[in-house]
């Protein structure tokens, strides 16, 4: 017996392409947009995210048949700020090191819409083993497009890629920059994140045209 | 059995036990990892004002590298010689000093209390360091640091961190190009304790002038960048008196 079926392989493919979170579902789009100057604050993000909603939809789906519906967006906040906040600790007292990293997004993380939007589009509806696949799914394809990002503002805005100078030293005028290349500075401050989300909903539009709204 | 889970009363009752049981899980976890989570902070700590004096584990132009936490402990009573408290005119030696919370002070002293300021005495090679803690505000949150003086009040080293600036561009203020960038640098202009400017347009990038009270800014941080220019102004201000009693004129 395979172990992923027909469909439970497209909850996880799906979000990568044709429903992709950020691109199509237009979900997470303001952390996409405050923290991907860095490949390496790309990364870490979206492998926070994994965790939170692999886990999260999970938790929501066990509790979906006895969730309250008037206040179900509270329970949902709770259940991931209560999940996000024991990481944070345990972290705190076993890996501080690497709770030091990962603070600075734990807030990122509980105010994402992508998990709200998954929580109440998704798990609400369906099983736990489903659910999880629908949360690796989307933050599978939320990652790619923040890696995506992350790669054009940090290779553009500051010549190197996950910390390493790959264009050479602007300062000292080696590498490309001999040649008269200069850091676009404008590709570090968010709006520019806004414009390479835009031109990569432009590219995934212009090849697959069904994704194309009427208006 | 199924729930009917419309009612108001089952509304009600679900969110009262959510409410405790999520409280009582948070609480219980707060309470039994807080002595684990104090005594990482402490750590940190001394291995962030080593870190300013220069007792590190850096190597080349990478990342910062602190003393271990298993080492930091000795090595913080091996190189800092004294710890004062200053309170006005009163100046205590305390070797607990370091644990003093800046928030607590500052907000003491908006109650016309007078405020601990603590202040550490480095030792390496025979140089002496002043070590002074600061804080103050970046762009989302708290940021604070040590900055470590020689007698002639010229920074030897920094040591700057952030509760949650923005990942690449305000966080950077952590980053060795960033903090390497103050070392040399002159907290005095004339007599009069400047500090040191995050500035911009400088035109400086190497900073290789290092009489000008400046260094170069980070691109896309300004705000969290103005912060440090005045927690820096800011708290050496507060060691004004006792930086004039120890200066080298």
């Amino acid at each position: 017996m395979a172990l992923l079926t027909k469909k439970d392989a497209s909850l996880i493919l799906d979000p990568l392409a044709d429903n992709n979170p950020i691109t199509i579902q237009v979900l997470g789009i303001c952390s996409a947009l405050a923290i991907t100057a860095e490949l390496k604050a790309s990364v870490v993000m979206a492998i926070s995210v994994l965790f939170v909603l692999g886990i999260g939809n999970v938790v929501i789906s066990l509790m979906r048949n006895i969730i309250p519906s008037k206040i179900r967006i509270i329970v949902q906040l709770i259940v991931v700020a209560t999940l996000v906040i024991i990481v944070d600790q345990v972290l705190k007292a076993f890996a501080y090191e690497l709770s030091k990293t990962l603070s600075v997004f734990v807030g990122l993380i509980i105010t994402n819409c992508i998990i709200m939007g998954r929580f109440e589009a998704f798990a609400l509806a369906n099983g736990p083993w489903q659910s999880f696949l629908d949360g690796i799914g989307n933050s599978l394809g939320y990652g790619i497009i923040l890696i995506i990002v992350g790669f054009f503002r940090e290779l553009l805005g500051s010549g190197t890629l996950y910390g390493f100078p790959v264009l050479g030293n602007p300062i000292s005028k080696t590498g490309l920059y001999a040649t008269g290349y200069e850091n676009n500075g404008f590709m570090i401050i968010p709006p520019a994140a806004l414009i390479v989300v835009g031109i990569v909903i432009w590219i995934q539009r212009s090849r697959n045209t069904a994704l194309i709204e009427d208006n | 059995m199924a729930i009917n889970t419309e009612k108001n009363s089952y509304t009600v009752i679900f969110a009262s036990v959510m409410v405790v049981v999520v409280g009582t899980v948070l609480a219980f976890l707060a309470s039994s990892l807080s002595e684990k989570i104090k005594e990482n902070e402490r750590l940190e700590k001394q291995q962030n004002i080593l870190y300013a004096m220069g007792i590190n584990k850096n190597e080349g132009e990478g990342s910062v590298s602190f003393i271990p936490t298993d080492e930091v402990a000795s090595e913080f009573s091996k190189y800092i010689k004294e710890q004062l408290i200053i309170e006005g005119d009163k100046i205590t030696k305390d070797d607990q000093a370091y644990l003093i919370d800046l928030k607590k002070q500052a907000t003491a002293a908006k109650n016309g209390e007078t405020r601990k300021l603590p202040l550490f005495i480095g030792d390496k090679d025979g140089n002496k360091f002043y070590i002074i803690p600061m804080r103050g505000k970046g762009l989302w949150d708290a940021i604070w640091g040590f900055v470590a003086l020689d007698d002639r009040m010229v920074v030897q080293g920094v040591y700057f961190d952030h509760a949650t600036e923005t990942p690449g561009l305000g966080a950077n203020i952590k980053q060795r190009y960033f903090m390497d960038d103050f070392s040399g640098e002159s907290i005095l202009a004339g007599t009069k304790y400047a500090g040191i400017a995050v500035a911009k347009g400088n035109n400086d990038p190497l900073n290789q002038t290092k009489d000008d009270n400046e260094v170069d800014a980070l691109a896309g941080a300004t705000i969290t960048g103005n912060g440090v220019s005045a927690m820096i102004s800011e708290s050496v201000n507060l060691y004004k008196d006792y930086l004039e009693t120890i200066r080298v004129k």
